[in-house]
């Protein structure tokens, strides 16, 4: 598999670690009233679903970036990759244009 | 149809017309009173257990595809209880004892081998390690001797002993362990639960289940609803995937684990090796082909095949632990489709819907369970009441903190 990093263009898989599914970025709120189970379902319930899956990889060989890689878990196709970090900023509702 | 010595005989000397298929090939009915989903190995022998051992009638095995077709058919083959956790060991020794029994049981040749079994280790912690898991596994009623350089030279002199980043120091043996022939299990239970009146039903793939107020009904299928009072699902990789049709989610990833058989060659391997260190594992069939593979791929898969960095990986294992192999051909790979729980232990439990059940998590190593799993599943689904070999495997475990963490790792599956 080769993943399309936004900086350095197509790299080979083997040279990153998998982590899982990129919602895992998304932490519950520690003093939310229903935090224990938030926070048990974040550690050991997984989505896994057959078909297109949004997941962590990271450049370990490479630059050290953490990606998160859009993949056909059914196919192994790589439909797209990006910074993790600009998947986590939150998105910025553009104003409308005159 | 009874097999015997005298029936291959006589099947010999007239032709071989008088053999009938082993198992009937039924209409679906409109219901049952226990389905299961999943015409694996372990849901065969659910339904064997459930049919035999329980006396319970009115059962069907809904299988998507055909049997054997899913990871039963795919496996290594390798069967052994060299596990170390109080909620593990137990279960899979009694997997090893329903082994020992099985061909007698279900008069059927699964060409249970008790070749014996070597873990190989490098380091004095490591020893120290297999030592306390051998003793773990004496405890348990299993059998377990640990062998220093010498005496695993001996058994196995042809190892790269002096390998320079893994010098081998001894092994942990397990003589009983072995390998089984996995089509021969999966058919010899499909058999045996035929003949009780199980009703095994091919092609036909379970597409939603019908639940009302807290409790199955029944499931959808690709070919029509059929009722049904008890629904367990036992479909290893699509674990996921089916309990989702039911609004559950599970603590389970799916991946891909590959493993490799070379041409036939004269008998080398005596019995099963491996080599963790260097993620190989290896063991030669009676046809005389290598069997051995090595790590799961490392990434969410349901594609039923890998990528070629792990077929080098495995190939530079098997290279550095015995060099003797190296200009053997390889002649086929496969992938499978693995249930990696969060773990690296199963589940067999009851699930939040009344009157549906749940057997999966079973990582790249279930075959080995087969027997025991089926008997214990079959048992849950006859009695609501766990097994008592299996009494750790609840679906709850992670929220109340009871993990089964044989590889102390944490929530990481793919790391087990
Ligand atoms: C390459 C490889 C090597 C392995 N080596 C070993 C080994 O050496 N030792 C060991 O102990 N274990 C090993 N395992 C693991 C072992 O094979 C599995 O854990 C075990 O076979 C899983 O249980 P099963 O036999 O019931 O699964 P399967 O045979 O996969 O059965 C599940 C069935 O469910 C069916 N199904 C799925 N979805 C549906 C649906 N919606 N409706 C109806 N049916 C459905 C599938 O078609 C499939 O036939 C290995 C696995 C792989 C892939």
């Amino acid at each position: 598999m080769l993943i399309p990093h936004p900086l350095l263009g197509l790299r080979d898989a083997e040279e990153f670690v998998y982590l899982g599914d990129a919602s895992l970025m998304q932490r519950p709120d520690p003093d939310s009233p229903t935090a224990l189970t938030d926070f048990c379902d974040y550690v050991f319930l997984r989505d896994n679903p057959a078909g297109v899956h949004r997941e962590l990889w990271f450049h370990e060989q490479g630059d050290r970036s953490w990606l998160v890689v859009t993949r056909n878990t059914l196919t192994h196709e790589i439909l797209g990759a990006e910074l993790a970090t600009d998947a986590a900023r939150p998105t910025v509702t553009q104003e409308p244009s005159a | 149809m009874k097999f015997s010595a005298l029936r291959v005989v006589k099947e010999a000397l007239t032709g071989h017309k008088g053999w009938k298929p082993l198992w009937r090939n039924p209409q679906p009915q409109p219901d049952y009173d226990i389905v299961i989903v999943g015409g694996g190995g372990h849901g065969l022998a659910t339904a064997y257990y459930l049919a035999k051992t329980f006396g319970k009638a009115r059962i069907a095995v809904l299988e998507k595809g055909w049997i054997g077709s899913g990871n039963v058919g795919r496996n290594t083959t390798i069967v052994r209880s060299n596990y170390l956790l109080p909620g593990n060991q137990p279960f899979y020794e009694f997997s090893m004892k329903l082994w020992e029994g099985l061909e007698q049981e279900l008069n059927f040749n699964a060409m249970v081998s008790q070749r014996g079994i070597i873990n190989l280790f490098h380091t004095d912690a490591q020893r120290d390690a297999f030592r306390r898991r051998g003793n773990a596994m004496h405890l348990s009623g299993a059998d377990a001797v640990l062998l220093d350089r010498d005496a695993l030279r001996q058994k196995v002199p042809f190892l790269n002993y002096d390998n320079a980043r893994f010098p081998i120091k001894g092994g942990l043996w397990q003589p009983r362990a072995g390998t089984a022939r996995h089509d021969g299990v999966a058919w010899g239970y499909a058999r045996g639960a035929d003949m009780l009146g199980v009703d095994i039903i091919q092609n036909c793939e379970v597409t939603g289940f019908r639940i009302n107020a807290g409790r199955v009904r029944g499931v959808e299928t690709t070919r029509g609803y059929i009722g049904a009072a008890k629904v367990g699902v036992a479909v290893a990789g699509s674990s996921s995937r089916v309990m989702a049709m039911a609004g559950q989610r599970l603590p389970i990833e799916s991946h891909v684990l590959q493993a490799f058989v070379s041409e036939g060659l004269k008998p080398v391997i005596p019995g099963v090796i491996t080599f963790g260190a260097g993620h190989f594992y290896i063991s030669q069939s009676d046809k005389g082909g290598l069997v051995f593979g090595g790590d799961i791929d490392g990434y969410n898969s349901y594609a039923q095949r890998g990528n070629l960095p792990v077929v080098e990986d495995v190939a530079q294992g098997g290279m550095a632990l015995m060099p003797m192999i190296g200009r053997a051909r390889l002649l086929r790979s496969w992938g499978g489709l693995v249930d990696m729980s969060m773990d690296g232990s199963p589940i067999i439990d009851r699930t939040a819907i009344d009157g549906l059940y749940l057997n999966g998590g079973w990582c790249y190593g279930g075959f080995k369970a087969t027997p025991a799993s089926g008997f214990a599943f079959a048992h849950l689904l006859a009695t609501d009441r766990p097994h008592e070999t299996a009494t750790a495997y609840r679906l709850d475990r992670f929220a109340t903190g009871h993990v089964i963490d044989e590889r102390g790792a944490g929530a990481q599956p793919n790391l087990h």
